[in-house]
């Protein structure tokens, strides 16, 4: 199968500068990007599967000696290209807060407890579909410097490679009805809204598993389109 | 699978400070590495060489928390990827590595000198090594290439050459004598004066 990268896609992706983030204003390019086109070293990427994921990477309430605290979930999906395609055997990684808004890395100060059983990390491998499947705890909400009492949405970040170098994404997925929404600048980032959108989670009731753990799905669309024209112009 | 075709793509998000333990690990946190910033294995073909270089923001300060990730051919000039059709089966070496700067805003990756990779005509690129650079405060991340100090073909290489003559150097590394494998030095401005070339892809 070939793939092209159509450069109109990253329309939907955030101004490098976006001033209301205020770590954008000394690490966003003043010149402009130089546009070129894409050969081989662009078109290829790398390749990880299977090797790479362990059996429990994908389940992150068991990762220590006993069980987090929090709420627990399912966080499933398709990757997809933008033809609606399903990338398979694509590695899928996510990192995410605690059920307190609380981080292990040492530079997270936030004065709310680490959870002794969750570290936050995981990794899944799509499958023939590009289905993937993480069971969690549902992140708290965290606060952070960027402005007068400034929260982030509950959020968990992702990291997925897809087909090639240039469809690599690393976004972040919020929560449904989030009231956290109008007032954070990352999120809003996105200036377009149906854009914005598309980085939520729809609530999915059908694969919560009974007695056990709520679900959310999260479709990611990653770019790249057949080389053969969907339609005659 | 989802019935309708997406309206578009998912928006990127910044990589954030807290990354490290997902995706740099480095044995300082309870979870392993997926990647590192040794690409070379003991078969490995080819050159050995070390990039190394320090990231800076638009004031000049070192970037502690940048992810940088790379993408390179194989000596032979191959991706291993069974996209490229042209790659040797079995080949040990990947082509890509991934390290969080120091908390200096250093970096360095051990890896091969890649061969020469053509262009969608057929004309050969000068070796080269694809950028990507991850950071708190970039919603997107960048992508950059890592040429090489004394090599001829940079004077012919297509991609250079869309590259006004002033800034084609913010994309050479420059050799250094070293006692071991050679070392090539490529710091990272990612704004203001000697801001790093950025491509547009």
């Amino acid at each position: 199968m070939t793939l092209v990268y159509p450069v109109q896609s990253l329309a939907a992706h955030p101004p490098r500068l976006s001033p209301a983030y205020k770590s954008t204003v000394k690490r966003s390019p003043f010149k402009p990007l130089i546009p070129m086109r894409h050969t081989l070293s662009e078109l290829t990427g790398p390749v990880y599967g299977h090797e790479t994921v362990r059996a429990n990477d994908h389940d992150l309430t068991v990762h220590g000696k006993g069980e987090p605290i929090g709420e627990r979930i399912i966080v499933h999906g398709h990757v997809l290209d933008e033809d609606g395609r399903g990338v398979p055997n694509t590695l899928v990684e996510l990192w995410q807060a605690n059920a307190c808004g609380r981080y292990v890395h040492v530079v997270d100060q936030h004065p709310a407890p680490l959870d002794p059983n969750f570290t936050g990390a995981g990794r899944a491998q799509t499958d023939a579909q590009g289905y993937y499947r993480f069971i969690t705890i549902k992140p708290g909400a965290y606060p952070w410097g960027n402005h007068h009492n400034a929260w982030r949405p509950a959020h968990i970040h992702f990291s997925v490679f897809g087909h090639s170098f240039v469809s690599r994404l690393v976004t972040q997925m919020y929560f449904p009805g989030d009231p956290l929404f109008p007032f954070d600048p990352i999120f809003n980032s996105v200036t377009d809204e149906k854009a914005r959108n598309r980085m939520i989670s729809s609530f999915d009731l059908e694969n919560t598993r009974p007695d056990w753990a709520l679900c959310y799905r999260f479709n990611i669309v990653l770019r790249g389109r057949s080389a053969t024209p969907m339609e005659n112009s | 699978m989802p019935q309708t075709k997406p309206d578009g793509v998912t928006p990127s998000q910044t990589v954030g400070p807290y990354f490290a333990y997902g995706l740099t690990p480095g044995g300082k946190y309870d979870w392993n590495d997926a990647f590192n910033n040794n690409l070379v294995t003991p078969d490995t073909s080819g050159e050995r060489i070390r990039v190394e270089g320090t990231v800076f923001d638009g004031d000049g300060v070192p970037v502690v928390d940048c992810m940088l990730e790379i993408w390179q051919a194989d000596a032979q000039g191959r991706f291993s990827d069974p996209q490229d059709k042209r790659a040797l089966p079995n080949t040990s070496f990947k082509g890509f590595g991934r390290i969080g700067t120091d908390a200096k805003g250093g970096y360095a990756f051990n890896t091969i000198k890649p061969g020469v990779v053509p262009d969608p005509d057929g004309k050969p690129q000068a070796p080269h090594i694809l950028l990507a650079v991850f950071a708190r405060g970039m919603l997107l991340h960048l992508y950059s290439r890592i040429y090489f100090d004394g090599e001829a073909a940079n004077a012919a290489d297509p991609v250079l050459a869309l590259v006004p003559a002033d800034r084609r150097s913010t994309l050479i590394a420059t050799r250094r004598p070293g006692n071991g494998n050679p070392v090539y030095r490529f710091d990272i401005h990612l704004q203001g004066d000697n801001e790093t070339v950025f491509f547009d892809v």
